[in-house]
């Protein structure tokens, strides 16, 4: 701890800082601003903040010469008063050299609200809560159709998620150079096979061995950490991000900025998830799926193929999933572990629409989509996915059936 | 070829102060795992309670010994707190829950909220200091015979590390042969039968999650007092899944399989890592194919599989008879 | 055999002296209704059977009295005491014990430890007293217990071997053994016989009776009409949850209303 306390005392010895005076004009006047907050950050982990004085001055302390991100939070703006570009929120290339005192300008004018409205900060939440949702319910459905005809709760489904980005990755990025909606296409057919190879020649031996279906899911689990090392292996440790699509511009939709690529991701995911629902509605394995989930036994008894039914769940699981990765990757970035690292939502999302059920779970990803995203308005950011995760735990603890599904008979 | 090598690195990371934490920490599992039959995949949680309670509390200006203290009744009542509510619940819905109570732990105490406290994606260094002075080998002298050497500082780690260890084995077993370790057992299985004869299968549940943890914060404050530093990213869930290997591998159940479990896995851990990296670094073709740092995940990979093959083929680990082994299905 | 017990032969009848009295208990799931028992009234130190078609919610019954499920209305007494919304294990405790339609031996314990586990005085069963470590007295005692049960049972032979060993029968019969451990004053048996060898329904039959003589009261569900008639004092008959007869054996074998329970409702059919 002591290193960490000297930083800073270092760093005001060197005395490289950045900083700058708020001021706002109108009619000629210059008008100090006072009580904005200013974060500085290095690569995304924030280094410090400031506040505006009296007389709009603010400063943030450095621990060093290099390149910073410095940036306004607009909702602390007094009202009336507004950045002249509401888009320059953040300046992202701050160079800061040795014993550099470094000044930066935020210009500000007269606005008609204060910064960012609420509808504004909102409706950006909203939309990012959807896409969220969206990718998750893709892979999300997946899993609790696994759970529904087999009782696996399979810790390995994220990395058909993780393979289905990669995949894409490996077909765009790489060697033939698709543009990603064709890359795409291979991405979730290879991993839709290899989910449909997973089930017929690790899980149904499994299974016929009678196995039981805990150790089933602790196999899951060494199966999920021996793919995420393979993966690893082959694609590296550090995220990347698809070409295509890559720092797309915001576009105005009802007065919020969206970026084209979120709204395309909500869309695709609803128009899957409605197909999946007319599939599982409509179509005889659809119904025969649902079926085997009720009751197994039954739906033996009623000549329903179960093995067959097991292998097409496995296949449309995978390919969901896939698709799933794909648009995840899309929005955010690409890494062996990304799989796992949105896993524990993908159960929240299972667990609060009911396990075994297709249309709860579809609602709880985006539910937990949305409250997770959403919650940075209380918790900082970091801490987002932890509103997901005492969802999951919350429910577990309430109504571990989830809102949708059925109560369990004892005996 | 050196085998000697790959021989020495196994040889030294069984008796190393690694092995002593993890077998600490394997023991606190099996004891809620192996008897008790709880699904527990939040276990490095108990390691981390352990060590950022020693740590905070060194931090705050408490001696060594008060934050060790500290940190084994934090791990107890994290016991108490995370099963109360939980243990009620089904085998992997408890399984599911503990993860992600141990992975809201974690990314709380990283985050940078709780900087000024944790130190956040930092950790906290520099508590260790008492424990060292107490060392009475010299920390810079070299112990052992021709590969197999440690300095004085490790050597005092691995003394204090494997008494631990026996003491933890002792406690365990007295407990385990005695009456109470009879109700866990059965508990283990079959809940319902056991209530059926007058037995509060609830209280038995809660307190073996206790008493597992508070070994396992030893585990963690074992590491944290080696290292001298802690951080977020060595409280994973990774280190959950080595520890279910290292656990079933021993013999799930059995007094000594946590300890057997941990010495032949870091064993056949660090032998492999020593062997692909002279592979890499020897062998041509093997050495085109993969980066130093690609032949070190080999390691990795080979912990999942063996963790799926053991649970088929193998459940009952190296300690324990087919008889004794983990039910299967019915 | 019992002198008859002279009361009506009425669902809900009183008995001179009740051990188990049962009042308006009902269970529904999801809108069926599984049991609905207006009274009923268990006779101490009596073998008292309960039969009924499948469904009728017999084992729901016996979940319901002994803290395996919890009723949505109505309340029970053992011996006075109200035992409504008591867990499992502490009506175990309280003296009413049961066994299952599945058996539930302990597979992986020892005979002698799948009775001694269920030893009701044993100081060692708790942290502290494990820690401690004086339990061997108890031990010893428990162990003299177990094993003079186990003789009455003809187990003795299996003392050490694990409880997977046994075969189906035997299993019963430790499961039966492991009940007396906690000196009970009501033993719950659902569906002894079920599933066992023919030859040892026979030994079966006897235990149950043992019991009887050692002052306990038996309640069990059977399919077996054939033990049924031979062993019970007394007999109720559920049918859609509720008690539809009550009466000696004989009597019941002959009730119409039985009758057509357990063959159901046939229409214009002659039932000879």
């Amino acid at each position: 701890m002591l290193l960490i306390l000297a930083f800073p005392l270092v760093a005001l010895a060197q005395g490289e800082t950045i900083g700058g005076t708020l001021v706002y004009r109108t009619d000629g006047e210059r008008n100090p601003v006072e009580g904005v907050t200013i974060t500085v950050s290095q690569d995304g982990t924030p280094i410090g903040t400031a506040v505006s004085d009296a007389e709009g001055r603010w400063e943030v302390p450095l621990p060093g010469p290099g390149t910073y991100q410095v940036s306004l939070d607009p909702l602390t703006l007094p009202e009336g008063v507004a950045l002249t570009d509401p888009a320059q929120v953040e300046l992202s290339n701050v160079a800061v050299i040795g014993g550099q005192r470094r000044s930066v300008i935020f210009p500000l004018g007269e606005g008609a609200t204060g910064g960012v409205s609420t509808y504004v900060r909102l409706g950006a939440l909203l939309v990012a809560g959807l896409k969220l949702g969206a990718t998750i319910a893709l892979a999300a459905v997946g899993l609790s159709l696994i759970y529904g005809v087999t009782r696996l709760v399979n810790f390995a489904h994220a990395e058909l998620v993780t393979l289905g980005a990669v995949i894409a990755y490996l077909f765009h990025a790489g060697g033939p150079g698709w543009p990603l909606v064709v890359a795409a296409i291979p991405a979730v057919l290879i991993v839709a096979g290899f989910g449909w190879l997973q089930g017929r020649y690790l899980w149904q031996p499994l299974r016929k061995r009678g196995t039981a279906v805990l150790s089933l899911m602790v196999v899951s689990i060494g199966l999920s950490f021996a793919l995420r090392s393979v993966i690893q292996l082959f694609f590296g440790g550090l995220p990347v991000a698809y070409p295509d699509f890559a720092g797309q511009p915001a576009i105005d939709v009802l007065g919020i900025p969206m970026v084209p690529k979120h709204l395309a991701t909500i869309g695709v995911s609803i128009v899957v998830l409605l197909l999946v629902t007319q599939f599982l509605q409509r179509s005889r394995t659809g119904t025969a799926m649902r079926a085997v989930s009720d009751d197994r036994d039954l739906a033996e008894s009623s000549g329903i193929d179960v093995n067959r039914v097991i292998q097409v769940t496995w296949i449309l699981a995978a390919l969901l999933a896939a698709l799933g990765g794909v648009l995840y990757g899309l929005n955010e970035s690409i890494s062996y572990d990304m799989g796992f690292r949105i896993l524990l939502l993908l159960f929240a999302a299972v667990v609060l629409g009911g396990l075994g059920t297709a249309y709860g779970v579809m609602a709880g990803a985006f539910a937990v989509g949305i409250v997770v995203e959403m919650s940075t308005l209380w918790l900082p950011a970091e801490l987002k996915v932890v509103s997901g995760l005492v969802i999951l735990i919350a429910m577990l603890l309430i109504r571990p059936q989830g809102i949708f599904g059925a109560r369990e008979r004892i005996g | 070829m050196d085998w000697t090598q790959v021989l020495a690195a196994g040889v030294i990371a069984t008796i190393g102060p690694v092995t002593a934490g993890y077998a600490l920490s394997a023991i606190g599992l099996n004891l809620q795992f192996g008897y008790a039959g709880l699904l527990n995949f939040g276990h490095v949680a108990f390691m981390l309670v352990g060590a950022y309670g020693t740590a905070m509390t060194v931090e705050f200006g408490g001696p060594l010994w008060l934050g060790v203290i500290v940190g084994v009744v934090a791990a107890v009542l994290l016991g108490l707190l995370l099963g109360i509510p939980t243990l009620r619940l089904r085998a992997d819905y408890f399984a599911i829950t503990s993860i992600a109570a141990a992975e809201v732990l974690r990314l709380v105490v990283r985050s940078s909220w709780a900087e000024p406290q944790t130190g956040g994606v930092f950790g906290i260094q520099g508590f260790a200091t008492d424990f060292h002075r107490l060392n009475p080998f010299p920390a810079t002298e070299l112990y052992g015979i021709g590969q197999f050497v440690v300095t004085g500082r490790t050597l005092w780690v691995i003394v204090v590390g494997w008494i631990l260890v026996l003491i933890a084995t002792l406690f365990v077993a007295r407990l385990i042969r005695s009456p109470w370790g009879r109700v866990l057992k059965a508990i283990r299985e079959d809940e319902d039968a056991t209530r059926s004869f007058g037995k509060n299968v609830f209280a038995y549940k809660l307190q073996a999650l206790m008493i597992g943890g508070a070994i396992a914060s030893l585990a963690g404050i074992l590491f944290a007092l080696e290292q001298q530093s802690i951080y977020p990213g060595a409280f994973e869930p990774r280190i959950t899944f080595i520890l279910y290997v290292m656990v079933i591998l021993g013999g799930a159940g059995s007094i000594w399989g946590a300890v057997l479990g941990a010495a032949v896995f870091n064993f056949l851990f660090y032998a492999t890592d020593t062997l692909m990296a002279r592979l890499q670094a020897n062998v041509d073709w093997i050495g085109a194919i993969l980066s130093p740092a690609e032949a070190g995940l080999i390691k990795y990979f080979l912990v999942g599989i063996a963790l799926m093959l053991l649970i088929v083929y193998r459940p009952q680990g190296l300690l324990r008879s087919r008889d004794e082994g983990p039910a299967d299905a019915a | 055999m019992r002198p008859e017990l002279d009361i009506a032969h009425e669902p809900g009848v009183a008995k001179p002296d009740p051990v188990l009295l049962i009042d308006g208990m009902r269970r529904s799931f999801g809108g069926l209704v599984a049991v609905d028992v207006g009274h009923l009234e268990i006779q101490r130190n009596t073998i008292t059977s309960l039969i009924g078609p499948n469904g009728a919610g017999k084992t729901t019954l016996f979940n319901l009295l002994t803290g395996f499920d919890s009723p949505d209305a109505g309340h029970y007494t053992l011996d006075g005491r109200l035992l409504v919304g008591i867990a499992a294990h502490r009506v175990a405790q309280r003296g009413m014990v049961r066994t299952f339609q599945l058996t539930k031996v302990l597979p992986r314990l020892t005979v002698l430890d799948n009775m001694l586990v269920a030893a009701k005085t044993q100081p060692g069963a708790t942290f502290r007293g494990a820690i401690l470590g004086r339990w061997q007295g108890a031990e010893s005692q428990n162990r003299e217990q177990a094993m003079s049960i186990l003789e009455r049972f003809g187990l003795t032979s299996m003392v050490n071997e694990y409880a997977s060993r046994l075969s189906g029968g035997q299993r019963k019969l430790l499961e039966m053994a492991r009940a007396l451990m906690v000196m009970p004053t009501v033993v719950m048996l659902d569906e002894p016989t079920a599933g066992v060898n023919p030859v040892l329904i026979q030994s079966i039959v006897e235990h149950v009776k043992d019991l009887r003589e050692s002052g306990m009261t038996v309640l069990f569900v059977e399919h077996d009409m054939d033990v049924v008639q031979s062993i019970s004092d007394w007999v109720v008959v559920l049918a859609e949850g509720r008690v539809i007869a009550e009466g000696p054996p004989g009597v019941i074998a002959r009730n119409p209303l039985v009758i057509e329970a357990y063959l159901g409702k046939h229409r214009g059919v002659d039932v000879a």
